[in-house]
């Protein structure tokens, strides 16, 4: 193809990618998160702007686009506004290999890297270093203490995600994401593998700072955490950035375990985004669900729990595929 | 100019640029996050060179982990309070000799070495490929990347904990 | 291949801008009224109380420096992985010892403190 209908191509797709992002993770998972919550809290959650509530993030964003735009004095300013685009750029660039269906030209993705989930896991990675801008470059301390142990909880659920991702790609043979969907015709990795998903679930969770880890951001404690600062738009970027990354973790989950766009019937982008609901449904449910764990907690479980678990996984896993054949 | 040249001197000027930051920069915090970019740029080359391998876990350990300690590590610190540390001292002039002595030795080795110019394509290095290397002819590297890691692992703690 | 990444590319500064965008609609649309008051950094309502940026303790390097270890660790897995079925049993001995040796790093800085945050 020639090299303009490439460069549309992937403008295009980018263009695709970010919008249905921002609309279907920012917009509608607030939504749903906030519908969610009430029906667990047996209430009902925003009902009046648009027919049964539909448009209420579209109302809250165009509030917030007419914020003003503060800067705290002595913040550091160049570093304060870099981060606004490190940290929703680095969560949308997961999508990259994340393949959402399947047609007759080919699976439905933007790109099949062969590195697939080692891209995954190192596009993860750059948000952290989002985060720490943001959180010192607010010049306020707790934005400073937010964003810190943000970083320490991030990183330390990195290596049993990395771990349950060696594993998965060593049972598909790739890292290529396409090739891990068509591993699993026969039979989803949820099935040979529940523990690996647990280890995944659990570190995810952790990974989107959200509960029963969400220290860093909960309401009663250090204010809104590393995003204290940030007013209007911006705040509304760190969200798109957050509910983006898990989306993606939900995407990234029914690509590993729950064998994909496969099902029978229906067409394959329907079958991602029933599976791609349910499990954000879990990620909210279990949210809503148990109470919040400590910082001290949280790392000594990553380290002293999932940590030796993963690595046990690995090396169970490996041997009977390897020895026992 | 093939797009691949194109994008190489757009990289390299990526790199150079913030590298010039990361040197140069009074204020700490600065310079480290102008790693990312000459990271980035590093990343970028790797992928030019058909080392897709490589350039993922670059991103992955550099511009996500060793950042990261560098940003914690400077927090840590006075670099943290946005302190100006000035960059002239008395040896700047030795410096600027030595740097240019150093670049003009690198220049002439490079530019005289008779490269292999290979027709055709570049070799891949696959994952896969590199996988059976290191569990091949080199697993003892392999291992004794491990024992490397550990007496890093063992080392920072030492140094760490006899601090408080 | 390296067309795979000239699409990741345009990813990357088409995204850059479209995330940037809304920073155009608030520089045409918002208010625009400072004052000093507005600026102060945020602290629970009262004047703030000395540097923002404090002391802090060596935990987060510490908990930092064992993750890049173990991140490295995980990506000499990463190319194993992928060829394991194929390298056999001998291979796999060969990780074990590899991670044996890792996990005895884990236990070491298990038992002198280094995962505890206090």
């Amino acid at each position: 193809m020639p090299w303009y209908v490439e460069l549309a191509r992937a403008v295009v797709g980018t263009i695709i990618i970010f919008s249905a992002v921002a609309i279907v993770a920012a917009m509608l998972g607030v939504l749903l998160e906030r519908k969610i919550s009430a029906w667990i809290q047996s209430r009902i959650g925003p009902t009046h702007t648009g027919p049964r509530g539909l448009l209420q993030t579209v109302a809250d964003t165009i509030k917030l686009l007419q914020k003003e735009y503060i800067v705290p004095q002595n913040a550091d300013a160049v570093i304060f506004a870099s981060a606004v685009v490190v940290v929703p750029l680095a969560a949308l660039l997961d999508y990259v290999v994340l393949p959402f269906g399947t047609t007759r030209w080919g699976p439905l993705i933007f790109r099949d890297l062969n590195i697939g989930v080692l891209y995954f896991a190192a596009t993860s990675s750059l948000i952290v270093v989002g985060i720490l801008m943001a959180g010192w470059g607010s010049n306020n301390k707790y934005a400073l203490l937010g964003g810190l142990r943000s970083a320490a909880q991030m990183v330390s659920y990195e290596i049993p995600i990395g771990l349950v991702l060696v594993t998965i790609s060593m049972l598909a043979g790739s890292l290529s994401t396409v090739t891990i969907v068509h591993a699993q015709s026969r039979l989803w990795f949820i099935v040979s593998q529940p523990v690996s998903f647990v280890i995944f679930f659990i570190a995810a969770t952790a990974e989107v700072n959200r509960a029963p880890f969400d220290l860093v951001e909960a309401e009663s404690e250090l204010v809104a955490g590393y995003f204290s600062e940030y007013t209007g738009m911006r705040f509304a970027l760190f969200q798109l950035g957050e509910y983006g990354e898990m989306f993606a973790m939900a995407a990234l989950a029914v690509t590993l375990f729950f064998g994909g766009w496969q099902g029978p019937g229906l067409p394959s982008v329907v079958w991602f985004l029933i599976k791609l609901y349910a499990l954000v449904f879990v990620f909210m449910w279990v949210r809503w669900t148990y109470p919040r764990f400590r910082i001290d907690q949280l790392l000594r479980f990553s380290w002293k729990v999932l940590i030796p678990v993963a690595l046990l996984n690995l090396v169970v896993t490996a041997y009977f595929v390897i020895v026992r054949g | 100019m093939s797009g691949e040249a194109v994008a190489f001197y757009v990289l390299a000027a990526i790199t150079l640029a913030s590298g010039v930051v990361v040197v140069t920069s009074p204020n700490l915090v600065h310079s480290a996050v102008a790693l990312v970019p000459a990271l980035l740029g590093v990343t970028g080359i790797y992928i030019l060179l058909n080392a897709e391998f490589l350039a993922g876990i670059q991103v992955l350990i550099y511009a996500g982990g060793i950042t990261v300690l560098i940003l914690f590590v400077i927090m840590l610190t006075d670099g943290g309070t946005g302190l100006r540390v000035p960059q002239r001292n008395e040896q700047g002039p030795i410096g600027a000799a030595l740097a240019a002595a150093t670049a003009g030795l690198l220049i002439a080795v490079a530019t005289r070495t008779p490269w292999a110019q290979g027709a055709g394509t570049l070799p891949s290095y696959t994952p896969g490929a590199i996988g059976q290397s290191f569990l091949g002819p080199n697993v003892l590297v392999f291992e004794g990347t491990s024992v490397l890691l550990l007496v890093t692992l063992v080392g920072a703690i030492l140094i760490a904990r006899k601090e408080e | 291949m390296l067309l795979d990444w000239e699409y990741v590319a345009v990813f990357v500064f088409v995204g850059a801008a479209m995330v940037s965008l809304p920073f155009l609609i608030i520089a045409l649309v918002s208010p625009r009224s400072s004052y000093p008051h507005k600026r102060e950094t945020y602290e629970s309502g009262v004047a703030p109380i000395g540097q923002a940026w404090s002391q802090f303790n060596v935990r987060y390097y510490l908990f930092s420096l064992m993750f890049v270890v173990f991140d490295v660790e995980i990506i000499y897995l990463y190319p194993w992985a992928v060829v394991a079925r194929s390298l056999g049993a001998s291979a796999f001995y060969s990780v074990l010892i590899f991670l044996a040796i890792l996990v005895l790093g884990l236990v070491y800085a298990w038992r002198k403190g280094a995962l505890e945050w206090t």
